[in-house]
């Protein structure tokens, strides 16, 4: 896992897409090719009502990325400082290994190139100091850029508040 | 050079603050303004970028060839469109009158402008597309509250309980709304939903009501009897500023929650239970008095129930629930300029505020134009100039609406993309799109008022023009100039300053001028006369209704079950399209290119119909579409429901011509079908089959 984490709130959610269109604009990605993309599940019965459920998928920048070690090429690549999974496009030979190799399907085919493309967190943007463009514009704000371990202490910071709501309203 | 530009957004009426960057006359980020949305666009916004390197749309002005319809055109100079279409209306003055010619558009903020023009050459007939959008509602709080829709606004993020009937604001997106609400719900707040399917709203319920179609009145009922039963009102706000509640105790009296529940066919203890639930968390109570509820032949009346219910609450002016908004004046600042004209004092040709006094005269009713052009009567109409409305997408029936406007001499389509009536009309007048033109100068009134603009941040792509050069250009070839006292923007935007002693460099902080640094609210105690009914006061019977001979408090009339066979047609909205102006778009077209027709797991099972299978829906006019099922157990079974604004006509659009189903054809005979007291059209009482497709 890379340095930066992307934490999607579920209950802030509301499956607009948003996400999935600033992404596509700010990567200019053809039809068919989402670098990140709302999954819905659903509709189902929870707590009584009918509900759609919302989940972000992006890539997971792993640790050991399985992409990088099946591209034959080196195009796939993982930088050294922060850990982002990222493609080099002049390397890549559209061979599609690494869509092969990803266990979640997460490298995008760009059928106008005839080259793979995939979730950089916005490298450029966060180079400047900025969010990528998804977390930029979530509608809701469901979107965060952090780090793995800010994500688990917002986490448990949350759990934490909403017990003592909790008890505030029982008591 | 990169610049960085404030503007708003245009790829809905919501108009969202933004700020794009551009670089060599390209866009290349766009955000939501950081100072109202944190930066929040929709995916409708992003797409705005896509707009504008669409070459699928008009990129000159268009006068027709063949016949209507027929999609032959000649691109022409705008001196020779603006001529020809100022002589047409000139021709058309002479002859029938200049009352014959009707101006529609789709409201909102910069509608002055059109209405001024049409004023001006001296017909009496601005509509707009409001008779299938808010006017029950509009009406319905012009009755119990004496002010328009807009007159009374709602703080979100302090309420305690949001209760929406229909109102599916997370896939309808208003985003500072959308926001709000969605702080409400973090911070703890309930939210009750009233509707007749599963949405992105009810996802997020804390309550739903899953109701028959047509029974939302019913509910409402309901509620404000059982509000009534368990004392769960203020009494204080009643006693002092409602005016007629005994005659509401008594109408209510047999609207209980088990007779409610038989009817909606819900839960009785779930109506007790959520009369508990607003009772603690009231004041800070907001009933939604509905949106698009152009829907049933008593949608008026279910407003009606809801506006009144708030007044129960006792919510009005205070955080977490209603308010009166604020303008420039209620900051100790002098308001803008703004073009004015005032309305030639001749009869409506639709009737508005004479044959039917229950209407106020304002835009009127489309629909009711149809007559006066059929029949002559009260006089001909022979011009209609639609700025961005799209009658054929917004009303029923094209098939029918095209024998009415038949009989017009001149149809013009002033329009950013190909509407539906600018593909049948005479002349296209291209607006640029949102990124390429400046508008003049409006106040956004709230709790914090503000001043707000859009700018230009590319320049236009193809050969079109900004609506207060259109229409100045227009005014100038008709004569009536000295109603648009401007001939750049800048200009405009200075002669609308001048009273405020603002500049325009005052936008370039943060996009908008903030007139106050925290919220006004009017004093609790004095809201007597803000209500401007005739008692000053919330009324329970209106004066104008009974004066109509229609009655305050209706009695509640069940709707008819769907005929043997069919379905209760249903529409709605998703998040990625905006009503169907943006099915073309090519970053939208790939997020979702078609509708699909959702349809009860039981019923599909009877019909033979697997979820995701192609089925035919047929209407009674004749006009029947394919498209892919969508099985659930999360519709109601009388109902099937299907998304607004596909089915598309335009064959110039190449990406949308014809995929999915539109709705609005399906609503066979439903131009007639309007409700009587809120003038609105009743959009969701047509019935269609369904089969599986061959
Ligand atoms: S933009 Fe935000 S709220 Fe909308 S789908 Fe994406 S994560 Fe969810
Ligand atoms: S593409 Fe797949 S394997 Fe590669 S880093 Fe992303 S999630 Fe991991
Ligand atoms: S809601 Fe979306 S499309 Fe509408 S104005 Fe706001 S950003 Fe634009």
């Amino acid at each position: 896992m890379s340095t930066y984490y992307v934490s999607h709130d579920v209950s802030r959610c509301i499956g607009c897409r948003a996400c999935e269109a600033h992404c596509k604009v700010k990567n200019d990605t053809p039809a068919g090719s989402n670098y990140c993309k709302i999954m819905t599940v659903g509709p189902r019965l929870s707590r009584g009502i009918p509900r759609f459920d919302f989940v972000y998928m992006a890539c997971f920048h792993c640790e050991k990325p399985w992409c990088v070690d099946a591209c034959p090429t080196g195009a796939m690549q993982r930088r050294d400082k922060d850990g982002i999974v990222f493609v080099n496009d002049d390397l890549c030979v559209g061979c599609k290994a690494c869509i092969t190799a990803c266990p979640w399907g997460v490298p995008q085919w760009n059928g106008a190139t005839g080259k793979v493309g995939k979730c950089d967190l916005c490298m450029d943007r966060i180079d400047q100091g900025l969010a990528p463009a998804c977390v930029s514009k979530c509608v809701t704000d469901a979107l965060t850029f952090t780090t793995a371990e800010q994500a688990s202490e917002s986490r448990r910071q949350q759990f934490a508040e909403s017990l003592l709501s909790k008890q505030d309203q029982q008591g | 050079m990169k610049k960085s530009i404030y503007s708003m957004c245009g790829m809905c009426t919501v108009r969202c603050h933004i700020r794009a960057e551009v670089e060599d006359n390209r866009v290349t980020w766009m955000e939501g303004n950081q100072h109202i949305l944190g930066g929040a666009l929709c995916a409708r916004g992003a797409a705005g970028i896509a707009l504008r390197d669409d070459t699928e749309r008009p990129q000159g002005p268009l006068i027709r060839e063949g016949a209507r319809g027929e999609g032959k055109w000649r691109q022409v100079s705008w001196n020779e469109a603006l001529d020809h279409v100022a002589g047409k209306l000139g021709e058309i003055k002479e002859k029938y009158g200049p009352q014959s010619i009707v101006v529609s558009s789709r409201g909102g903020p910069w509608q002055g402008l059109y209405k001024t023009f049409v004023h001006a050459i001296g017909s009496p007939n601005y509509t707009n597309h409001d008779n299938t959008c808010g006017r029950n509602t509009h009406h319905a709080s012009l009755s119990v509250n004496g002010v328009a829709r807009k007159g009374l606004q709602y703080d979100y993020k302090n309420a305690r309980h949001l209760v929406l009937f229909g109102r599916n604001l997370f896939a309808a997106l208003l985003l500072t709304e959308t926001r709000a609400v969605m702080e409400m719900l973090q911070k703890g707040g309930r939210l009750t939903y009233v509707d007749v399917r599963v949405t992105e709203t009810s996802s997020k319920a804390t309550r739903f009501f899953h109701v028959r179609p047509g029974t939302d009145y019913a509910l409402a009922l309901a509620m404000v009897h059982q509000v009534i039963r368990e004392n769960a009102y203020d009494a204080e706000f009643v006693d002092k500023y409602v005016k007629d509640f005994s005659a509401l105790c008594t109408f209510i009296e047999p609207y209980t929650p088990a007779w409610a529940a038989g009817e909606c066919g819900i839960d009785e203890d779930s109506i007790i239970n959520f009369v508990r639930e607003i009772n603690e968390d009231r004041p800070r109570v907001i009933f939604h008095p509905g949106w698009n509820l152009s829907r049933y032949n008593d949608s008026f009346y279910a407003s009606r129930m809801l506006h009144i219910l708030n007044g129960l609450m006792g919510n009005v002016e205070m955080e977490g629930g209603l308010f009166f908004p604020k303008g420039p004046g209620d900051c100790g600042v002098k308001s803008i300029r703004t073009v004015d004209c005032r309305k030639p004092d001749i009869e409506r040709a639709d009737g508005c505020g004479t044959t039917y006094p229950q209407f106020e005269k304002g835009p009127g009713l489309a629909h009711l134009l149809f007559p006066a052009m059929k029949t002559g009567k009260p006089y001909p109409v022979k011009a209609w100039m639609a700025m961005r409305h799209d009658p054929f997408t917004c009303m029923p029936d094209p098939q029918q609406q095209k024998e009415y406007f038949d009989n017009c001499d001149l149809l013009v389509s002033i329009d950013t993309h190909y509407s539906e009536f600018g593909w049948y009309s005479d002349v296209i007048l291209p607006e640029s799109m949102f990124l390429e033109r400046d508008n003049h100068i409006i106040v956004q009134k709230g709790l914090k008022p503000r001043l707000a603009v859009r700018r230009k941040v590319v320049e236009p792509r193809f050969d079109t023009k900004a609506a207060w050069d259109i229409f100045r250009q227009l005014a100038v070839r008709m004569g009536v100039e000295e109603y648009f006292p401007y001939e750049t923007i800048e200009e405009f935007w200075n002669w609308q300053l001048e009273p405020t002693g603002y500049t325009m460099a005052d936008f370039e902080e943060k996009g908008f001028i903030e007139l106050a640094d925290k919220p006004v609210f009017y004093d609790r105690g004095e809201l007597e006369g803000r209500f401007k009914t005739p008692s000053g006061k919330i009324e329970v019977i209106s004066q104008v209704l009974e004066e109509a001979g229609l009655p305050s408090l209706k009695p509640y009339q069940s709707p008819a079950p769907p005929p043997k066979g069919k379905f209760r047609l249903v529409y709605g909205r998703v998040a990625v399209h905006t009503h169907s102006h943006t099915q073309n778009n090519p970053l939208l077209h790939q997020m979702m290119d078609e509708n699909n027709l959702w349809i009860h797991t039981d019923e599909a099972k009877k019909l033979g119909i697997s979820d995701g299978d192609m089925v035919e829906v047929a209407a009674a006019n004749g006009y029947s579409g394919r498209l892919r099922a969508f099985v659930t157990d999360f519709i109601h079974p009388e109902a099937v429901f299907t998304v607004h604004g596909f089915g598309r006509q335009v064959p110039r659009q190449t990406r949308t011509h014809e995929r999915g189903v539109s709705d609005q054809r399906l609503m066979a005979g439903l131009l007639d079908v309007w409700d009587q007291a809120g003038g609105a059209i009743s959009l969701c009482e047509s019935f269609v089959t369904v089969r599986a497709a061959q």
